[in-house]
């Protein structure tokens, strides 16, 4: 049975492999997982695919590529079976990772600060001081506790012998905690038994420790809550699903730079009932970002005087600002001498065999072995130029020369590591199933300071080489990652004692603490929202009438006004160009008042408050983009659109449903609905107003359909729509939650809450607006010719749109005022 | 001997709608050195900032950052000092150096006896990238085992001459290699160019930033806020330290040349920076002088400055920084 497993597998013995001993045999910690494997069909393999691919898409896990053409986001990627390393191998890792830390921290705390490791000559200060990762700004900070570093990423491979090397190590803002914690969330679910069985150790109490260790290396007054945020450069960051989702895992606000600011010598969040003190700061930012005053000029995303404040030891940054500096790996070499000297000990675990061209004698070694090793910059830009790894043994005569010219006119920025035929483990044959493919694979390992000395995650982010380079490991080359199994011993996790209990002076209720972006966000969510179901309902009903191939009616022709004023026809569309037209609206998401484009829209909406959002309410969100721009539109017929629109009604009223029902009522919430209610208002006043353009002998069937109200016209008249009764019911009837009054008074209800607690909004118009309507005479207003209604619904619409700029102007206008850097 | 200058170096921000919130960084007060005293100095702020605090940078310069917290639509800043500038030894314009490639080499070794800053100063930085043409034209400067400020000399002469002074042709973020390749440019740019030259052959070269002083025509008066920023470079040279060259004027600084500050390249000593909240657009007026301290009584000066009308019309535009040349127009 193993040979079709195993029919691709070629035998390595220049590889170690992860799963198979010399002999053949599955080692020891991976013999469950094999048997479990042997005993499972193809068509049971490829539907493990099937859920990965199912959890990946609902969750929306992405990782943003640069430079894609499919825009920004790509599926995450991820292999069923996972990396699995038994305890007592991993103990070894876990030290070693520890008192790597531990020493970057100290060589951190001396180019920071005395530097004698420079004067001492124990350290080459070339490829420190000529880093862009050496902030000169952080010069003479001590931050709180005496941690530079509180996340550490080192990447480790395992040579044919079986030991472990750390390739590179992240200091900057080290990313990947996110996606191992989904991985794991995929895998526990596939292997739930194995999971059991083998007793792998959990990742939750990392997090915890993490959340609560930056807490409490935070300056704060002994009984205040300290409020820690994240911050992302935003959407477009190649990571931001992962920003988004550990700050809903982790509770902390997720924030961008306008969020913050800076008065009185502290940092604050905007929210909106003011600002709100930021005792830390988890940056996911690069550092020289941070600050267009002290870092970066150019930088529109940071907080302007953070450094100030950083210096003044008023606000906690992880990692602290220049920890970065330690990435450059003209270092490795110059470790296991600066652990000896920092710590008193010898470097536990090896790095790759390093020589830093700026020591002449270490240029000529490695020079003369070009094809065994890789050169790489020890800065972004050697010479002006970029400087891609260069592989000694892909060089020809030719390159080899050219390669010796360039390092030898700038030796300080090179540095060449030896080639590891680094491990392979297996992976599934996503095509077959039942099949097993050898792939290079790497460890990213993390760790994270406490205040009893650093703490390594039990588990971690594998990544397999793609094909076209096996000696590359990047997600952003499409190479694929695996969850990291520890097995054995469970570490018996103990509570966390740093965190303080919740106490009744803590609790929030009201959501006045919500960050100003965010809550204008849900205000365009619930517009984009109603926009979408209006639309949706909208071509529905047009594309059946249009069908009808009667466009001469008085009926089609205010129903193609309606589509007009709503943008998804051309003025006087007759009923036979309508129908592509239509179709369009609905499926071309290059149409900018179409349907398709508005989903797209909420979906981004969506995205930038996903850490608000339920994982429901995201799936469902997600799997509607999903839809969008999955066939051209000249390819398709009426019903397939018809089809589609009732589908898309359907998820509409689900996404209602989760703000109606799934969303505490607070202050965002009451935003949204704001957003929802102007909108609809913005559409049923246009509508009204286009249908009575009919007359009275106009039917206004068409308006109780795209008003969602016919079944309850009918079920409560039984006859064919008479005017007074269709506009009593969408205009008067405070029961239905279509109908304007219903509008209005929700609208006049939120505003009055908002202000009771939040203060000062000038008199909208609504209320006087709410009560005329209720003043109308059904028997002399309720008809189509009515002058005093048409000027009513004009008025409202009118004060409709303006309330939605003064809601604007007063809670959300310091959330884009943007800084700016002037010379 | 020495000579006394008085040096006032006014900014004016005016914003075309109020700003809420600004936030600067300066580099405006000169720095002692071995080669000047600074013997007072004050700055004028209008309005009041809410926060005002003094430093010093990673280079050792004086900086200071300024937060102003009420709506304003202008920003008014006057720095005024008084500094002594001493001559230098005799022969120093003379002397030669040693040969350029043991300097070279004596950064370049590890571990080395060379002084910190001095390594820091032979690096990339993010304006001053090394650049393979660059080096290649300044070797014909730098021939073999030539001494290394004999070559400096000659690098800079040739700038002086091969290179055009046209403040339109650059701005404050012109990269080198625009400047190598169009072959224009101002001080800023001259100076950034002799870094990026000495850099490349491995040589620590700093961007020095301060004032020049000018000459009226002749029987024409000393006009006030009639001078400009000015930039040059400092060459290291083991036997004779930081070595100054002037690649606009063609010179070596000596009693004419005042010293704000130094850094890796322009950005690090840019004598103003801000960020500000609101404004919508914003104009600047720069306006220096620079005057030997017998020709006018320091308050005097200053009194004449602050009360200069300020037109209600739209500034001109901004000079680029680094202004005219000093000794003579080009």
């Amino acid at each position: 049975m193993p040979r079709q497993f195993l029919a691709e597998y070629p035998e390595d013995p220049e590889r170690y492999d992860e799963m198979f001993a010399a002999d053949g045999e599955a080692r020891p910690h991976y013999a469950a997982l094999y048997d479990q494997l042997l005993g499972q069909t193809a068509p049971q393999l490829r539907e493990l695919f099937k859920d990965v691919d199912r959890l990946i898409r609902d969750n929306g896990v992405t990782y943003n590529v640069y430079d894609d053409e499919e825009g920004s986001s790509r599926p995450w990627a991820m292999d069923p079976l996972p990396l699995i390393i038994p305890s007592d191998e991993w103990r070894t890792i876990e030290a070693g990772v520890i008192q790597r830390a531990k020493l970057f921290n100290a060589v951190l705390a001396d180019l920071y600060g005395a530097q004698t490791l420079f004067a001492e000559g124990r350290l080459p200060p070339a490829p420190v001081l000529g880093h862009p990762g050496f902030q000169r700004p952080a010069h003479g900070i001590t931050p709180a506790g005496g941690v530079h570093l509180h996340v550490l990423a080192v990447d480790l491979a395992r040579s044919a012998d079986g030991q472990w090397w750390v390739l590179n190590d992240r200091t900057q803002s080290p990313s990947g905690m996110g996606y191992a914690l989904e991985n794991r969330i995929i895998t526990s679910r596939l292997f739930p038994d194995l999971f059991r069985e083998l007793r792998v150790q959990r990742l939750a109490h990392y997090f915890a420790t993490l959340r609560d260790s930056i807490a409490a290396f935070a300056p704060h007054e002994p009984d205040e809550r300290v409020n820690t945020v994240l911050l992302t450069p935003g959407p477009f960051n190649e990571t931001y699903f992962e920003h988004a989702y550990l700050a809903r895992y982790l509770g902390f606000p997720l924030v961008e730079g306008q969020d913050l600011t800076v008065r009185d010598g502290c940092v604050w969040l905007k929210t909106l009932s003011g600002l709100r003190r930021v005792h830390a700061i988890l940056r996911r930012m690069d550092d020289d970002y941070c600050d267009p005053l002290e870092l970066r000029a150019d930088s529109a995303l940071g907080v302007p005087g953070l450094m100030d404040v950083v210096r003044a030891g008023r606000v906690l940054l992880a990692n602290g600002i220049g920890a970065s500096v330690i990435e450059t790996g003209a270092l490795a070499g110059f470790l296991p001498g600066l652990c000896r000297h920092l710590l008193g000990e010898d470097l536990k675990m090896p790095g790759v065999a390093t020589w830093w061209c700026g020591e002449a004698p270490a240029m000529e070694e490695a020079l003369a072995m070009t094809d065994r090793l890789v050169f790489k910059s020890a800065v972004p830009h050697p010479q002006g130029r970029r400087f891609e790894p260069v592989f000694g043994e892909d060089l020809d005569e030719d390159g080899r020369a050219r390669l010796d010219a360039r390092v030898r006119a700038n030796p300080r920025d090179y540095y060449a590591q030896e080639l590891v035929a680094i491990s392979r483990a297996p992976m599934l044959d996503r095509g077959h199933g039942r099949k097993l493919l050898a792939r290079p694979v790497g460890l990213r390992v993390f760790a994270v300071a406490t205040p009893d000395g650093y703490m390594v995650m039990p588990g971690g982010l594998a990544r397999s080489a793609s094909e076209q380079d096996v000696r590359i490991l990047s997600n952003q080359r499409g190479g694929g990652s695996k969850d990291v199994w520890i097995c054995g011993e469970t570490a018996g996790s103990p509570v966390s004692l740093l965190r303080r209990p919740v106490e009744a002076a803590d609790l929030v209720r009201s959501g006045a603490g919500l960050s100003s972006r965010v809550v204008e966000n849900l205000f365009w969510f619930g517009r984009y929202a109603e926009r979408c179901d209006n639309l949706a309902r909208y071509l529905r009903v047009a594309l059946d009438r249009a069908a009808d191939n009667n466009d001469s009616g008085v009926e089609w022709l205010t129903l193609a006004e309606l589509g007009h004023a709503i943008g998804v026809l051309p003025e006087k569309c007759p009923g036979r160009e309508a129908v592509r037209e239509l179709v369009k609206a609905t499926f071309d998401s290059h149409h900018p008042g179409g349907l398709a484009s508005h989903i797209l829209h909420l979906s981004r909406t969506g995205f930038q408050l996903r850490e608000r959002l339920s994982s429901d309410n995201w799936r469902t969100l997600n799997a509607l983009a999903q839809r969008v721009g999955q066939k051209p539109h000249d390819k398709v017929g009426i019903f397939e659109a018809l089809a589609l629109l009732d589908e898309y009604v359907s998820t509409f009223m689900t996404l209602a449903g989760f703000a109606l029902d799934g969303m505490t009522r607070d202050h965002g919430w009451r935003f949204l609905s704001l957003g929802r209610r102007i909108e609809r208002l913005q559409f049923q006043t246009e509508a009204i107003e286009c249908a009575m353009r009919m007359g009275v002998k106009g039917n206004p069937d068409w308006l109780l359909e795209v008003s969602d109200s016919i079944v309850t016209y009918r079920s409560r008249y039984m006859s064919r729509p008479e005017w007074i009764a269709v506009l009593d019911l969408l205009i008067a009837d405070d029961s239905n939650p279509r109908g304007i009054v219903f509008q209005t008074s929700g609208l006049r209800d939120y505003l009055e809450r908002l202000n009771d607690s939040l203060g000062g909004m000038p008199d909208t118009g609504i209320e006087a607006l709410h009560r005329r309507l209720l003043v109308l005479d059904p028997t002399l207003d309720f008809h189509p010719g009515s002058e005093a209604l048409k000027e009513a619904l004009a008025t409202l619409r009118a004060a409709s749109a303006s309330l939605s700029d003064q809601i604007g102007l007063h809670f959300f206008s310091h959330s884009d005022d943007r800084s700016r850097v002037i010379a | 001997m020495s000579q006394r200058y008085h040096v006032i170096h006014e900014t004016l921000y005016r914003y075309a709608s109020s700003v809420s919130l600004s936030q600067h960084l300066l580099h405006l007060a000169p720095r002692n050195w071995a080669f000047q005293q600074l013997e007072h100095f004050q700055l004028d702020i209008t309005p009041e900032p809410a926060q005002k605090q003094t430093g010093q940078d990673w280079f050792g310069n004086s900086s200071m950052r300024l937060a102003l917290r009420q709506p304003h639509d202008m920003l008014r800043l006057i720095a005024a000092s008084t500094v002594n500038v001493l001559k230098r030894p005799a022969g120093w314009r003379e002397a030669p150096g040693a040969p350029w490639e043991k300097v070279a080499a004596l950064l370049a070794a590890f571990p080395t006896t060379a002084p910190l800053d001095a390594q820091e100063f032979a690096l990339a930085s993010s304006q001053v990238p090394l650049l393979e043409d660059v080096r290649t034209w300044a070797l014909a400067s730098f021939t073999p085992g030539r001494p290394i400020l004999e070559a400096s000399r000659h690098l800079m002469s040739r700038i002086y001459r091969e290179f055009e002074f046209d403040p339109k042709a650059s701005t404050v973020a012109t990269p080198v290699a625009q400047t190598f390749q169009q072959r224009r440019g101002v001080c800023q740019d001259f100076a950034q160019l002799m870094l990026c030259a000495l850099r490349s052959l491995g040589l620590a070269a700093r961007y020095m930033s301060g004032y020049i002083l000018t000459h009226p025509a002749p029987g024409k008066p000393r006009l006030i806020g009639a001078d400009a920023s000015h930039a040059w470079v400092a060459v290291w040279c083991p036997e004779n330290g930081w070595v100054g060259f002037d690649p606009t004027n063609n010179l070596q600084p000596d009693l004419e040349h005042v010293v704000l500050g130094w850094g890796r390249d322009f950005g690090d000593v840019s004598p103003m920076r801000g960020v500000i909240l609101g404004g919508a657009s914003h104009e600047v007026e720069v306006q220096v002088t620079m005057m030997p301290a017998e020709n006018k009584r320091f308050e005097d000066l200053l009194e004449a400055v602050r009360q200069r009308p300020l037109s209600r019309e739209p500034a001109p535009a901004a000079l680029p920084s680094g202004g005219s040349p000093a000794a003579r127009p080009r």
